[in-house]
């Protein structure tokens, strides 16, 4: 059982680890790439950088810092978390047990514009096919996605035996293994139904695919769309609800950085991070004892 | 204490009530209902009318309502539906909605 896992690798993720570490805990942190990092050519507000670094230097340096402190980090993908004391973790390389996660992430929204998505929610559009797959037993149903986590989801609604069509939007497949269900690679043009999901309407035919339940997955699954799977609260805005210690509302899942919201800055990233890592360490603590 | 809903009480409970209620429609294998769940009871003890609709035991009631997401909730007003929320929803907006 691990006492603490870190989901992310950027400055919110490793300042957590450092802090985890320091308490005298041995972190496991899961890096899946440098995300919204990427983006920033030139980091020149942040405290002690004579001269600017570029997003990827900063987040480089970050993970050199935190295994030169013995920190382990894996390159991993996580697909789902569940539990409800403890909770298990499963990623591209396995599964893991842990006492506590911190999320981190980032964010990684990815609302495509699809006509009737927004609309259709709750009306057989969903988040969660842990959640939702039972209502779709020997229907046909939609996974909106291109990636690993697009192929969990599909897989999920399997067993329970949905008829699963994977519908990539325009973009190229990108599965690590196999994808065992038919796949349509046209980009989306509007899920239709008025009450209810009916089909999705794509570029390449002019009928809509018949379908009553769409499943979106796209990219990897972030901080938010775990949060969201496990029961935890989200802002208004679709962040994950923490408190000043960084706690969300579940004991023992915490977040930090940009999937919190707020200032989407590499400082604010490093302080969520130093807070999770401390309220984490100190929980794992508490539950030895109890 | 949330009232257990069942195809032979959901008419005579929700639908022919003078008063607001909340149903929720639940599984005990979905994790967000699970978080949902105690939120609910302390509404309940708190005087609100709650009620629980087990989707694994009542598919009927499931398929009436349309119910594709749990946890979905419904707030019924005086047997009309009103309010359809789904997903985790915190106590203060609940209670803003019951008002």
């Amino acid at each position: 059982m691990e006492q603490v896992v870190i989901m992310g690798a950027g400055p919110a993720g490793i300042s957590a680890a450092l802090y985890v570490k320091r308490a005298g805990l041995d972190p496991l942190v899961f890096n899946h790439g440098i995300g919204a990092l990427a983006k920033a050519e030139k980091i020149e507000n942040y405290y002690g950088l004579e001269r600017p670094l570029s997003g990827q230097e900063l987040f480089d340096r970050g993970i050199a810092q935190a295994k030169a402190l013995g920190i382990r980090i894996i390159d991993t993908e996580v697909l789902e978390i569940s539990g409800f004391d403890t909770f298990e973790i499963k990623t591209t390389a396995g599964t893991f047990e842990a006492v506590s996660v911190i999320l981190a992430s980032g964010s990684t929204r990815k609302s495509p514009r699809i006509k009737g998505l927004k609309e259709l929610e709750g009306r057989g559009v969903s988040y969660c096919a842990i959640c939702d797959a039972f209502f779709y037993r020997r229907k046909p149903v939609g996974v909106l996605g291109n990636s690993d986590y697009a192929l969990h989801e599909a897989r999920i609604l399997s067993q329970t035996g949905a008829e699963v069509t994977v519908f990539t939007n325009g973009m190229e497949p990108d599965f690590s293994s196999d994808c065992e269900f038919p796949l349509v690679t046209a980009k989306a043009v509007s899920v239709e139904g008025n009450e209810v999901v009916t089909g999705i309407l794509t570029e390449d035919k002019s009928d809509p695919y018949p379908i009553e339940g769409l499943f979106v997955a796209l990219g990897t699954a972030g901080s938010t769309e775990i949060a969201r799977q496990m029961g935890a609260e989200l802002t208004e805005k679709s962040d994950i609800r923490v408190n000043e210690l960084m706690e969300s509302t579940i004991p023992g899942i915490f977040a930090a950085g940009d999937c919190t919201g707020g200032l989407l800055q590499v400082a604010k990233a490093v302080h969520d991070g130093a807070q999770a890592g401390l309220t984490a360490a100190k929980y794992v603590r508490n539950q030895k004892k109890a | 204490m949330e009232m257990i809903l069942s195809s032979e009480n959901f008419d005579a409970e929700v639908l022919k009530a003078d008063k607001k209620v909340l149903v929720d429609f639940w599984a005990t294998w979905c994790g967000p209902c699970k978080r949902q769940g105690p939120i609910l009871s302390e509404l309940a003890a708190e005087g609100y009318i709650i009620g629980k609709v087990d989707v694994d035991e009542q598919p009927d009631l499931a398929q009436q309502f349309q119910i594709r997401n749990i946890p979905t909730m419904i707030i019924f007003n005086k047997g009309q539906e009103e309010q359809r929320l789904v997903g985790l929803t915190p106590k203060d907006k609940l209670i803003e909605l019951l008002a």
